[in-house]
């Protein structure tokens, strides 16, 4: 094993399909027009010297090193910014040419620290091997004179180091901010040689507008801009490349290694989600899975109010199968139940699923797609057949108009928001309906069009205003809808979308949303040219969660955005395995491949293979646990990976529901906050130490790849098979790949899914079958996989959680770019340093009202709870709207969150609840009980921890 | 939003109902019967039918019809 080199072909691709023949260095080659020399050469295996050029970065001609010469022009023109001519004859290695070469060199080497053997960059630096490649034996000029190689060293950032005097002004780290991450969060301050890179207005990075995605340390061909962990272990040896486990965009990185230790995580150029860029959770945030935290020992406890006692995995899985065989002798095959986890493999969440129907003998399973997409599963099922997205994320570079629903794409799935700020600063528009002004709304060179902000819950309003202007105006795709959808439906959709009260008008008193900018986004999405929709979990968490995915489905139906590239409807999913642990079977009523349990021939293909008869009935929802277990006929569940107790809303309800269980197994890297209720602890298993599949969210198959051995002994899925074993319902296999195998024999849109498959494609877009063997990227081109597209009428109900006098603000929650879901890994690694805690945004005039001052600590109360947090003043959110995250345990945020729910799904509604916010001294009654609980229920005896 | 589960299912199924108002009645009360049937757990399903069989006090009249036509389909 050795690390994978990527080449570095200089300057990007070109697109163009017409093709130009030269003659480089004797050679001939024929590339696309508008190809660099510097890239036909690289084609040709011919590495011109750079150093100002790399393909992730259009080419910028300032480093003079990649000077050539072609026959019958004057001079030397840089490679990288002379794009090839048909029949033109060039020369990258003269006489000449060296001399240049040499000389440039010598002047960056002028002014170079020359430390290189104790330099954290030695042996990964292009500096040092392009002085080696021009041949540079001395620099004539000395050091005495004025140089910048004393300047000092920026170590702000958590993660990287600004070394000043290791830079050689390439530009490369600004380009990067600019065309990759779209931050433009760098420049070059100064002039002539006081040219520096800056961040912001010469600040230190940490503070400046930077967010850290790394784009900057990948371009940067000097240790100037370098991780700190080369300087603290040094450079890596080999790498493997894997998959991110944070969101659902499903990065590719190479996960380069020194021994058994991770060195760094470089985003992969061939990676077909992010193409080569990063964000800071995925390049840098990875600590936690080191962290001291960990549990790596199995633990079990016959009550919550004892400490834990550290076992073998023996005995664990023993008491785990003894208890829930009893608690289902005693109240019955349907007392007991399990949740997949979309932070595992889809081998992982498969086999428990297989579990709890095959051994447990029921179908109470369920997965935490329930509180974030399932209404996209149902919305998207109902109306085109598939639960599922249309697109890949290439789709945007062919996008003319963007319509952006409840999602904040720059916070939550940053390296897709990177890819569609790019889009939007090539001219594409942007429509953002959000309660919230978020940072794509307007940020350098982006503008939106328009931006609805529309009162919290109103999402089906506006969305079906948006289509009533569609239709009173005449922009329906008419020719699509007769192909395409059934056209009855149509028109009674038509008709009933068409009636007054739909109007922009009519609604804007519940939207607040001003008329004129609803007609004028609607009517700029039906005649924009390519419309696509991204949405998330600002559609789904609502009580009308799945009406607005339907919603959203009528619209791009009826302006023909659907089925072909550049158009669509996407949603952004939360997780990084949300999509696959929804394929894999993880919803109660459907086995893998959406198919429902009481349809008899599915059941009888996994009844034949797994050799039990399942049950034809539907299980519990995740909420409908809690109520079960609350009544007393829910006794027993088994968790892998999740926290319910922090993600799920309403938190006494949940906290109600685990008390009340007399086995509660818990399978995590930690002891989280669920499990403070549990009986049972599996240690778990982190990303980089198991091998598997994640699929994200534009239903793309990757592979993950185990780089070290597991801390705790096994893989997840092995410990889900010890406990089958354990419960009488075998389970023998020895790799992944195998469950991998039996997934795509009873799946029919993965029956060409293996691993030799994804080894040799890199990754596939089910479905993957033998109508489509390498993968479906765009769904339903030519007519939707239900058939006809059915239009499903949307009426607005608003929502029963109401503001009044007692909760007059409207609190909506989500989440920030450095942190992830309920932070259990992004709070155990450096990210901390951006989020250290949640805190309260509120409006200026609220605030005022009540006395508020910035950085002041509040209690935050609903008809559900109260939680107390900082507060801060912003113009994001408008008067009578609040926003936090529910990323720290310590405030809670779900204590206040209701358990009004998805009226399909029963996806909680966390993006409405009223509220009320006063001045606070300190920490809520609930905040310090649950500390108390959470500090004794953390206790391991002490003579089995020694 | 109470608790009581006999409440919390009658609260649930009328917001199904509600989704199918817009729907012509017997569709509307057929869709909400199939999602019911589809979706809940059969305890729930026991639940509501306990509800029911004492009045289902509380139910739309899409939410009533929709559950006496899976009571009826299941007697059949």
């Amino acid at each position: 094993m050795s690390l994978v080199h990527e080449i570095d072909y200089g300057t990007p691709a070109s697109k163009s399909e017409k093709l130009v023949s030269l003659t480089i260095d004797g050679m001939s080659v024929t590339v696309p027009e508008g190809t660099s020399i510097m890239r036909a050469a690289m084609e040709l295996g011919n590495q011109i010297p750079k150093l100002c050029a790399t393909d992730m970065l259009e080419s910028f001609g300032s480093c003079r090193l990649c000077l050539i010469e072609i026959e019958g022009r004057n001079g030397t023109p840089a490679s990288c910014t002379t794009p090839v001519a048909e029949g033109i004859v060039v020369k990258t290695q003269t006489e000449r040419l060296k001399q240049i070469r040499k000389g440039v060199m010598e002047l960056y080497i002028s002014d170079h620290p020359l430390d290189c053997l104790t330099c954290s960059a030695n042996g990964d630096c292009e500096l040092q091997d392009m002085a080696g490649v021009v041949g540079l034996r001395d620099v004539r000029y000395g050091y005495e004179g004025e140089n910048h190689t004393k300047l000092g060293k920026d170590e702000s950032n958590p993660y990287f180091t600004y070394e000043q005097s290791k830079c050689i002004v390439c530009n490369r780290c600004v380009r990067a901010c600019e065309e990759v991450q779209g931050t433009f969060a760098l420049t070059i301050s100064g002039r002539g040689f006081g040219s520096r890179v800056s961040p912001g207005m010469d600040e230190p990075f940490l503070t400046s507008e930077c967010v850290s995605c790394g784009a900057c340390v990948q371009a940067c061909p000097t240790a100037t801009l370098n991780e700190k962990a080369m300087y603290d272990i040094g450079t890596p040896e080999h790498s493997v490349v894997t998959t991110c486990a944070y969101c659902g965009v499903g990065c590719t990185f190479k996960a380069e290694m020194r021994g058994d230790e991770l060195v760094r995580m470089v985003p992969y150029k061939d990676g077909k989600a992010n193409r080569g860029h990063s964000c800071v959770k995925g390049r840098f945030a990875y600590g936690y899975a080191a962290h001291q935290d960990r549990i790596l020992k199995p633990m079990i406890r016959s009550s919550i109010h004892e400490p834990w006692k550290e076992v073998t995995y023996e005995e664990a899985i023993a008491y785990a199968a003894s208890e829930f065989k009893r608690i289902q002798e005693k109240y019955g095959k349907r007392a007991v139940g399990g949740i997949t986890s979309s932070r595992c493999t889809n081998e992982e969440t498969y086999l428990v699923q297989k579990l709890i129907r095959g051994g447990f003998g029921n179908n109470n399973v369920d997965t935490c797609a329930r509180v974030c997409h399932s209404p996209t599963g149902y919305g998207l099922s109902q109306t085109y057949g598939t639960s599922a997205g249309t697109q890949d994320f290439d789709s945007v570079e062919e996008t003319d108009v963007v319509l952006i629903i409840g999602a904040n794409p720059t916070d939550g799935h940053p390296v897709f928001g990177s890819r569609l700020k790019k889009r939007l600063r090539e001219g594409a528009k942007l429509i953002v309906v959000d309660p919230r002004r978020t940072d794509i709304v307007r940020s350098p060179h982006i503008e939106a069009s328009y931006h609805l902000p529309l009162k919290p819950g109103t999402n089906v309003a506006i969305v079906t205003a948006l289509a009533h202007v569609v239709v009173t105006e005449g922009l329906v795709n008419e020719q699509f809808v007769r192909e395409r959808c059934d056209w009855d439906e149509f028109q009674d959709w038509a008709a009933f979308v068409a009636d007054e009260r739909h109007s922009p008008e009519a609604v804007e008193k519940y939207t607040g949303v001003d008329p004129a900018l609803v007609r004028g986004a609607a009517r700029l999405y039906a005649t924009g040219g390519n419309g696509s929709i991204y949405y998330g979990l600002g559609v789904t968490e609502h009580s009308q969660g799945s009406t607005t995915v339907m919603a959203i489905a009528n619209l791009a139906m009826a302006t023909g955005n659907v089925g072909r590239n550049g158009v669509g409807v996407n949603p952004l999913r939360g997780q990084n395995n949300v999509q696959g642990s929804c394929d894999m079977g993880s919803f109660p009523h459907e086995l893998p491949g959406y198919r429902h349990v009481s349809d008899d021939a599915t059941r009888s293909t996994f009844e034949a293979l797994w050799g039990v008869p399942l049950d034809d009935e539907p299980g519990l929802r995740i909420p409908n646990m809690f109520d079960a277990a609350v009544d007393g006929t829910f006794k027993g569940l088994y968790v892998q990976g999740e926290d319910i107790l922090q993600s799920d809303p309403d938190t006494k309800h949940v906290s109600a529901g685990l008390a009340g269980l007399e086995c509660l197994i818990v399978q995590d890297l930690f002891l989280n906050e669920t499990a403070n209720y549990a009986h049972i602890f599996l240690p778990g298993c982190s990303f980089l130490e198991k091998d598997g599949t994640f699929t994200n969210a534009e239903r793309r198959i990757q592979r993950i790849r185990k780089v070290m051995a597991p801390k705790n002994g096994y893989a997840d899925w092995e410990v889900t098979q010890l406990l089958a074993n354990a419960l009488g319902f075998p389970m023998t296999y020895t790799h992944p790949s195998q469950i991998m195998d039996e997934i795509a024999a009873l799946t029919p849109t993965f029956t060409g899914v293996n691993y030799a498959k994804l080894d040799e494609l890199g990754s596939v877009q089910w479905p993957c079958n033998d109508e489509a063997p390498e993968g479906t990227p765009i769904m339903h081109i030519g007519g939707f996989v239900r058939g006809k597209g059915k239009f499903v009428l949307t009426e607005y109900v608003p929502t029963d959680e109401k503001t009044g006098p007692r909760f007059p603000l409207l609190l909506t929650t989500g989440r920030i770019l450095s942190q992830y879901n309920v932070g259990a890994q992004t709070r155990r690694t450096a990210n901390v340093a951006w989020h250290p805690e949640d805190v309260l945004e509120i409006h200026a005039h609220d605030a005022e009202n009540r006395g508020i001052r910035d950085g002041d600590f509040v209690k935050l109360d609903s008809r559900a709870g109260s939680t107390s947090l900082k507060a801060v003043i912003s113009d994001r959110v408008a008067p009578g709207v609040v926003y936090t995250t529910f990323h720290h345990p310590v405030t809670q945020a779900n204590v206040v969150t209701t358990d009004y729910s998805d009226w399909a799904t029963n996806c909680p509604e966390y993006k409405v609840t009223a509220v009320q916010v006063s001045p606070s001294n300190g920490p809520t009654q609930w905040q310090e009980d649950y500390e108390n609980l959470s500090r004794t229920s953390r206790r391991i005896a002490a003579e089995a921890a020694e | 939003m109470s608790h009581s589960t006999a409440e919390k299912l009658v609260y649930m199924a009328n917001q199904i109902a509600t989704a199918f108002s817009a729907q012509k009645h017997a569709e509307a009360v057929e869709a909400t019967r199939i999602h019911i049937q589809k979706f809940w757990d059969p305890r729930m399903r026991s639940k509501i039918a306990e509800h029911i069989a004492h009045g289902g006090e509380g139910l739309s009249p899409i939410a009533k019809e929709a559950l006496e036509g899976l009571q009826a389909a299941k007697a059949a």
